[in-house]
């Protein structure tokens, strides 16, 4: 078992307009890029952020190494329960998930 | 083959000078920069002005303005004043005005301005034509008149207008990132899902390159596709780089919805031209039969008062929790005793920094913190309200004991008075399209000489 963040190069997550976060996994190699994209599932990613599986929405794109999650803001960016202006704060939720 | 320069990211962030020069030494067609974003939060829209200092803007405006009578070409701004609705829009003719003067430049200046009135977007509401976007909030005609501002996301029709009355600079209200980019090669019959393609890829300057800080960079697009330059000494574009900027601050890093269609870059190839060059071809603009602009809008969601205070006493630490749900119970009680209202009428959040401030109830690590600091934080109906509230709160956070028995503790202010006042706290409250039959019939334009 590891962290998603130990196996890739960065976990970067963002603000994807006012109602929408963003994550991408930068895996930095092929062996990187299989072991999180088949090992990490979306329902884990989901669980982490309190929402329904489906309305995650998954690419992974071999070409870059990169797995990207979009997930509907757990708090609309601003409101009153908003904790993190520019979404950058949420990486290190799918960063420290465990995978084999 | 059409060719647009591209400062930085945005007018306000720095650009670097001598890689500016360069880019005019190659003799662009425009230049084009980003004045906004929504990515600061709703405060900007709600109010209606820059996120960026005026002096650094100043500075900025002036040297692209310089820049552009040196080129002789046009200088397009969008979303000037961070959220483009009409005030910011103002406050930045208004520093043009100033810099023209002060610099003995003239110019004409196309003004685009893409504020909406909430009954026009009522109606439209009314008429079917206002769409939801996924996870948009509810709207109503009630919702829409209590925003402070609404803007509509101009695209690269009005930006042509604006581009076709020959001004020499173009100040843009809220537009698409994109917009200001895409507009000149689209009206030159340059291939389309390259301008898109390209604009998006040029939209936050060097961003796209190997040293991101640097800024400049230049976007030539042709019949087949588009080439990206960057411009700042050492600065480098790969196809990595270039293609692994789709992903930034897009929910789907292969389609790109803009005013009248969407770009799909699914198929596009990206290729090394040097060491520094990349050429991408293969993207493709998809028109759409219905013409939509997107709206954004902000509201007073009410008023606050935060109070900061800090824990070092380490039986305080462990139980800090206890601590605050106490706080909690004896203050609601408090202000319903001094003030009348009930706990639905405001609302108080004890923050715990240190422990789970950033990500609250999703938090699953767990430490053992030296202090924490306490983040208080109301809203209220009114400000007068809110800094009751948080006096009324301030001997909780000084003095309250854990137990009864107890010597009264204290616990760290760093600020007299230790209420700060935050005044009015906004909320995007649109995340919607409108449809349009003619596309500048949302938007205003007006050609001044400055």
């Amino acid at each position: 078992m590891a962290e998603i963040g130990s196996i890739a190069t960065k976990v970067r997550s963002k603000n994807a307009g006012p109602f929408w976060l963003t994550i991408d996994i930068f895996c930095g190699s092929a062996e990187a890029y299989a072991r999180i994209s088949g090992g990490l599932t979306t329902a884990r990613v989901a669980a982490c952020f309190g929402c329904p599986s489906q309305t995650v929405k998954r690419f992974d794109i071999p070409d870059l190494q990169v797995v990207k999650l979009s997930i509907p803001r757990p708090a609309i960016q601003g409101t009153v329960a908003d904790r993190d202006m520019h979404g950058a704060a949420w990486g290190p939720l799918v960063a420290e998930i465990e995978i084999d | 083959m059409t060719r647009i320069l591209i400062p930085s990211g945005a007018l306000g962030l720095g650009y670097d000078a001598d890689a500016l020069a360069a880019g005019i030494a190659m003799r662009p067609d425009l230049i084009a920069i980003d004045g906004g974003s929504t990515d600061s939060g709703p405060s900007y829209l709600g109010r209606g002005v820059s996120k960026y200092s005026r002096a650094a803007t100043k500075a900025e405006w002036r040297g692209l303005i310089e820049a552009r009578a040196r080129a002789g070409v046009p200088l397009v701004i969008g979303t000037a004043g961070t959220c483009g609705a009409d005030s910011a829009v103002d406050w930045l003719v208004d520093l043009t005005r100033e810099i023209l003067a002060e610099t003995g430049l003239t110019a004409s200046i196309a003004v685009l301005k893409s504020s909406q009135p909430a009954q026009r977007v009522a109606d439209a509401l009314a008429r079917g034509d206002v769409t939801p976007l996924p996870n948009a909030p509810e709207i109503s005609a009630e919702v829409l008149a209590s925003c402070t501002n609404i803007v509509a996301l101009a695209g690269a029709e009005q930006i042509a207008r604006a581009l076709e009355t020959g001004a020499e600079i173009v100040i843009a209200g809220r537009t698409t990132d994109t917009a200001i980019i895409a507009a000149l090669p689209l009206m030159r019959g340059e291939h389309a899902g390259a301008a898109w393609h390209g604009a998006k890829i040029g939209e936050c300057g060097a961003l796209c390159a190997t040293n991101p800080q640097s800024g400049v960079i230049v976007i030539d697009v042709d019949k087949t596709g588009f080439t990206v330059t960057p411009l700042a000494e050492g600065s480098a574009c790969s196809p990595q780089t270039v293609s692994a900027h789709m992903l930034y601050e897009n929910s789907d890093p292969f389609i790109l919805y803009e005013p009248g269609g969407h770009l799909d870059v699914t198929g596009a190839r990206y290729t090394a031209l040097d060491a520094r060059r990349v050429r991408v071809e293969g993207s493709v603009w998809v028109p759409s039969d219905r013409y939509t602009v997107k709206l954004e809008g902000a509201r007073i969601t009410g008023y606050q008062t935060i109070l900061i205070a800090t824990l070092r006493d380490r039986r305080y630490v462990e139980n800090v929790r206890d601590w605050c749900a106490d706080i909690e119970v004896r203050h609601a009680a408090k202000v319903r005793d001094r003030m009348g209202l009930e706990p639905g009428a405001y609302r108080l959040e004890l923050r715990l920094m240190g422990v789970d401030a950033t990500l609250g109830p999703l938090e699953q690590r767990r430490s053992d913190p030296v202090e924490i600091g306490i983040l208080a934080i109301v809203t209220a109906a009114s400000q007068a309200q809110a800094g009751e509230i948080g006096k009324l709160l301030n001997p909780y956070l000084l003095h309250h004991p854990l137990t009864r028995e107890e010597e009264q503790p204290t616990f760290a202010f760093p600020f007299s008075p230790a209420e700060i006042d935050r005044g009015a706290a906004y909320e995007f409250c649109l995340n919607h399209v409108m449809r349009l039959d003619d596309p500048m019939s949302a938007f205003a334009l007006e050609v001044i000489n400055g």
